[in-house]
């Protein structure tokens, strides 16, 4: 009997964990609204996302402003969680994520080149295109970590590889963008230091569509996920196809992690930080649990760390990065030394 | 070999396209227990995980019920072969319950959520290792016995037909080694499962094994039945065993000789002499054994470990020939021991030898030897 209470205890606890991140995510989509130079009275911001009537200034800074950076920070920030995970189930290591490994790196590369090249002879670039660049960018930043992988066994030396590409991604991106004079110097700068500002509708569309289609591919890959979980030789022992699946896991995590970089830019610790968190609460490492709930958990964070780069020294927009890390970076220090602690 | 249910065709393995072991040919049929053996290092694992897909064959194929193993994909080969693998199991914040549920992967719906038969299986498989007691447990905290435990209820509940076990008695206690190795034997007699496994230990291999088959590096050195196999050159050369030695009888392992001129004789019978034996073995002092019937259990541990062992044949009473020789050895010992031997009717003349040191003022307390021999 006592499997059985455990069993309602583990269950009550996932019920739990889904109800207050649920419940976050709709306060925090509210309080986002609600805060700002404009101040939108919570009264007003049911009729205003419902009927779309009401006062034409609050309508208008409701729809055009901050509901579409809403969406980015939420499903941007879920769609950053879940490429964390995957990267953490891929090298079997906590540690791992889109950040630290140089994906996001590589892919602001190319979309930085992508972006002064179109923008000067074509004076036109399109989400697919940076969507595009920024998915070929992380391809290849994954391609030479998985090379350094090969190289050294040792997983802090690939994340030293995986800094030290991300470092010379940045620097050509800098290089890059110090050539270009154009007007939207401002913007590229601000976006390759990662933001949710400035998102447009058209990119809400693109966005969600990959991201939300990925995201139920990754729940309906939580089978070999969790198989994966337990050692490459064991999985294949319960029929994944191992090889197959590798690829799988590297294409959806850079996708994931491209799209993200295309429209935000690069940001930090979420990928890590995120899925570490939930397992936490949820006490398990079950993917069919915890790929629902670091999508949440991950819009959670960012529309959290967005408020208060919006908010904090208002008007001026501080880089997310430079939230997330604030409260992403303690997450990953206190969990390296637990896991420390325990191996001793 | 054409009934064999499990059986190999010229199967060459190795790594990375170079041949290790060539031409592996061995047949099984269901519910036999194949156990590899050979020294460390001599492929015993490649050839395992490549019976397990886990490395492809360099040539040859593999064969369950008929069916090729390398024509076979994954998911088809995981309902009919389950692994317990020496490499750790990773993942993290598993109860014992849930490592055993991973068994079920194979027959489980897309999302890979238990139904009530599942849960059925899981449990049952546990209750089958004596685990019952463990579902709720973390899996990281478990003892290594536990853990093996744990691991052989997960290849259980995958139903396979072929369990492929590599050296899962390592780390485990000589009790825990009886009890996996007793739930293998029970497995593959009563469910028909066929066990393919390596072990180090070639005395329960002995003991527990349908067939053998020995692995020395190059090529498979035999195949065969224990009886076939056990066999003191074939053992001794398998692993190259120069000193110490194999004891086919009881499966049991002695270290090497004491060398040098022996000055200690050993007068003992019915087994009183095995610990004594050893004993002098351990302090390096070379020492002869006599005079032991054939059929002394004595024998056993005397003939690998004295210099010399007088022997006389089973029922007869001593001849003059053998007691003469004895007399002789043993006058040139400057210590003669007695371990307790019962004296009757056909081994009279020990009792005549026993007497006969006493009065040559040979005879000494066992323990004067080690404290005269570690001054």
């Amino acid at each position: 009997m006592t499997k059985q209470t455990g069993f309602q205890t583990a269950r009550a606890r996932y019920a739990a964990v889904f109800a207050v991140l649920l419940a976050a995510f709709a306060a925090l989509i509210v309080w986002n609204i609600n805060t700002g130079s404009v101040h939108v009275p919570v009264r007003e911001i049911a009729r205003i996302l419902f009927t779309g009537a009401g006062d034409d200034t609050q309508v208008g800074i409701v729809w055009k402003l901050r509901m579409p950076r809403i969406l980015a920070a939420a499903v941007l920030g879920g769609g950053l969680a879940l490429s964390g995970f995957l990267m953490q189930t891929f090298f079997g290591n906590p540690i791992a994520g889109p950040f630290v490994l140089g994906i996001s790196s590589g892919s602001k590369l190319c979309v930085a080149l992508v972006m002064i090249v179109a923008l000067r002879y074509f004076s036109f670039v399109s989400s697919w295109m940076l969507v595009l660049a920024a998915f070929a960018g992380a391809l290849t930043a994954m391609a030479f970590v998985l090379l350094a992988a090969r190289a050294i066994r040792q997983m802090s030396m690939l994340l030293v590889a995986g800094i030290m590409i991300s470092y010379i991604c940045s620097a050509v991106t800098e290089f890059l963008i110090a050539f270009a004079k154009d007007s939207d110097i401002v913007n590229l700068h601000s976006w390759s230091q990662g933001s949710f500002s400035g998102t447009k509708w058209s990119h809400v569309g693109v966005f969600s569509a990959i991201v939300l289609i990925c995201l139920v591919l990754v729940f309906f890959m939580s089978k070999p996920i969790g198989a994966f979980q337990m050692g490459e030789s064991y999985a294949q022992s319960m029929g994944v196809n191992v090889r197959r699946f590798r690829v799988a896991l590297i294409f959806l995590s850079s996708l994931l992690a491209g799209c993200v970089t295309a429209f935000a830019g690069p940001i930090s610790f979420v990928g890590i930080a995120v899925p570490h968190l939930i397992r936490l609460l949820l006490k398990t490492e079950k993917p069919i649990l915890v790929i629902p709930a670091s999508f949440l958990g991950g819009g959670v964070f960012c529309l959290f760390c967005d408020y208060i780069a919006r908010t904090a020294f208002a008007p001026t927009d501080m880089p997310i990065s430079t939230v997330t890390a604030l409260f992403g970076a303690p997450v990953v220090i206190v969990m390296m030394i637990r896991r420390h602690r325990a191996r001793l | 070999m054409n009934d064999a249910y499990f059986r190999t065709e010229g199967l060459t393995v190795g790594y990375n396209g170079k041949p290790l072991i060539r031409d592996i040919a061995l047949g099984l049929r269901a519910g036999e227990i194949l156990t590899l053996i050979g020294p460390n290092g001599s492929g015993k694992s490649t050839i395992l995980k490549s019976i397990t897909k886990h490395l492809s064959a360099i040539r040859g194929d593999a064969f369950i019920a008929g069916a090729s193993v390398n024509a076979m994909n994954y998911k088809e080969l995981s309902k009919k072969l389950a692994v317990v693998l020496t490499e750790r199991l990773r993942g993290e914040l598993l109860t014992c319950w849930d490592v055993v549920a991973t068994g079920r992967y194979p027959y489980t719906n897309t999302l890979g959520l238990l139904q009530q038969e599942d849960r059925e299986r899981i449990a049952a498989a546990m209750e089958r290792v004596h685990a019952a007691d463990l579902a709720d447990k973390d899996f990281s905290a478990v003892s290594d016995g536990q853990r093996q435990r744990i691991l052989l209820a997960r290849a259980i509940c995958q139903e396979p037909e072929i369990l492929v076990l590599d050296e899962p008695t390592s780390f485990l206690d000589i009790r825990h080694k009886l009890e996996l190795l007793g739930i293998l034997r029970s497995m593959a007699k009563e469910k028909g499962i066929t066990v393919i496994l390596s072990l180090h230990e070639i005395d329960l291999a002995q003991k527990i094994s349908d067939k053998i088959l020995c692995v020395n590096g190059e090529t498979i050195s035999h195949f065969g039945t224990p009886d076939e196999i056990f066999r003191e050159e074939i053992i001794n050369r398998l692993y190259g065993m120069e000193k110490g030695s194999f004891n086919l009888t009881f499966g049991s392992v002695e270290l090497p000789r004491p060398e040098g001129e022996p000055n200690i004789f050993v007068i003992s019978g019915c087994g009183s002499g095995v610990r004594l034996f050893r004993r002098l073995q351990k302090a390096g002092l070379p020492f002869y054994a006599g005079i032991l019937y054939e059929n002394d259990v004595d024998l056993q541990v005397a003939a690998p470990l004295a210099a010399r062992v007088i022997t006389e044949t089973p029922f007869f009473p001593i001849r003059d020939e053998t007691y003469e020789t004895a007399l002789l050895l043993m006058k040139k010992c400057e210590a003669v021991v007695c371990a307790g031997v019962p004296i009757g009717e056909s081994n009279r003349r020990l009792g005549d030898l026993i007497r006969e040191a006493g009065a040559l003022g040979l005879l000494k307390e066992e323990d004067a030897l080690f404290s005269a021999a570690q001054p």
